[in-house]
């Protein structure tokens, strides 16, 4: 049913190394999902015992820091650490929930075009080198702020809804990350019952134009905003599906799920009933 | 009425709508995006043109635009005269260029200085894009639709 032409994983993930994987999450259109499916794939590895640290390259629309639930203690930023003004430790903020999580904030008050293209490289190296995983949070566009966040990674997660819009961005984005990075692709909003009755792009008909190795399919659901109100991802939830999908998504990329990415089960009558979270 | 039975019976799901104006949309953004590709077009072009007719090379234009249910290539090839055996297509074409014959110098009747743009519909195959993962798409695309 679901089965896509490309093979879901195209290559085994490196073994473990001393520098860890840097992977910028991107998607050209703004508004579907990247600082969300940054915190929660993020949470999700940490979870796996991997150190991680989560770069919020939005300078100036920073995000990252409160879809978390850290904003309180954010205390500096990147630019910050660029500039010499903060200690790399000093400046990364540990999550309590998950210990082995970090975050490197972003810089509310300053402008892209202040962030140098080659010091964030050097950031990233220098993060890469104490740690499993960098997650970049990358910004809407493909200007100078995305041009920043892709410099230093190697791997890349495109965040694509069912929707024209976002495909159209999706596809310009892939053309321009190259054949350096390796892409793959997470498909964000799905709403299975609208898909059914023909009313939404299937992941399918998302696939079909941009051809990327699927990582995983994350439906539209309350329980996603709801955990964003609180600054609680809901992949910290056990018992939410979604949360389960975000943590399929992370043992994908650690190399220790080979399983093909599913699409979502429609909620039934009694989920909507009673499916209770506030 | 038909068409509203049409509709009520047999409605197109928005997606199908969807894919359509994706595969349009992105057929001519890929278009636009391989410059080098409508360069190496326009020359061939001109050049299998001017087996015929004069052309002025140097101010002819071709691009392409999303029209309502596919992408049309537009070329807009000003004319400056007519070669003298136009009439019938060239024997085997000789090998080195054949030299160009200056187009009537004062009839203004055979000059055509400006030429309305040539709407050439949309090849079944279109011309190569940069990625060749793109090719793929935009060749299998077309094939569907």
């Amino acid at each position: 049913m679901h089965e896509l032409r490309e093979d879901p994983l195209p290559a085994a993930p490196p073994p473990p190394q001393p520098r860890g994987r840097a992977i910028v999450v991107t998607s050209g259109k703004g508004g579907v999902g990247k600082t969300t499916t940054t915190a929660n794939v993020g949470i999700a590895l940490a979870a796996t015992g991997a150190r991680v640290v989560l770069v919020d390259a939005d300078v100036g629309l920073r995000n990252l820091d409160i879809v978390l639930g850290l904003e309180a203690r954010v205390r500096h930023h990147v630019l910050d650490v660029l500039e010499g003004n903060a200690d790399l430790d000093d400046a990364l903020v540990s999550d309590k929930r998950v210990p082995t999580l970090k975050l490197l904030a972003a810089s509310q008050t300053r402008e892209k075009d202040d962030v140098d293209t080659a010091a964030f490289r050097g950031l990233i190296e220098r993060l890469r080198e104490r740690c499993d995983y960098v997650l970049i949070d990358c910004p809407a566009g493909i200007e100078k702020g995305f041009q920043n966040a892709i410099v230093g990674a190697d791997e890349a997660i495109v965040v694509c809804t069912p929707e024209v819009s976002a495909v159209r961005d999706a596809d310009r984005v892939v053309g321009l990350l190259g054949d350096r990075l390796s892409i793959r692709l997470i498909v964000n909003r799905l709403r299975p019952a609208l898909v059914r009755r023909g009313k939404m792009l299937s992941v399918e008909d998302v696939n079909a134009i941009l051809r990327l190795p699927l990582l995983g399919i994350i439906a539209d659901e309350p329980g996603v905003i709801v955990s964003t109100n609180k600054g609680e991802p809901i992949s910290l939830d056990a018992g939410s599906q979604t949360g389960e999908a975000y943590r399929k998504i992370a043992r994908r990329i650690t190399g220790s799920d080979t399983s093909v990415p599913e699409a979502p089960r429609e909620a039934s009558f009694f989920d909507k009933l009673f499916g209770g979270q506030r | 009425m038909l068409d509203f039975f049409k509709r009520f019976f047999n409605p197109e799901p928005s997606s199908v709508t969807a894919r359509e104006r994706l595969r349009l949309v992105l057929l001519s953004d890929h278009l636009a995006l391989a410059p080098d590709v409508v360069e190496s077009l326009k020359h061939d072009l001109i050049a299998v043109i001017s087996k015929y007719v004069d052309v002025d090379a140097a101010n002819c234009d071709v691009t392409f635009e999303q029209q309502d249910r596919q992408v049309a290539m537009l070329a807009n090839i000003p004319i400056l005269g007519m070669k003298p055996a136009a009439k019938k297509p060239p024997e085997p074409p000789p090998l080195p260029e054949p030299p160009r014959i200056d187009p009537a110098p004062v009839s203004a009747a055979v000059a055509e200085p400006e030429s309305e743009p040539v709407v050439v519909p949309e090849p079944a195959a279109p011309p190569k894009p940069r990625r060749r993962r793109r090719r793929r798409a935009a060749v299998s695309a077309a094939a569907h639709g």
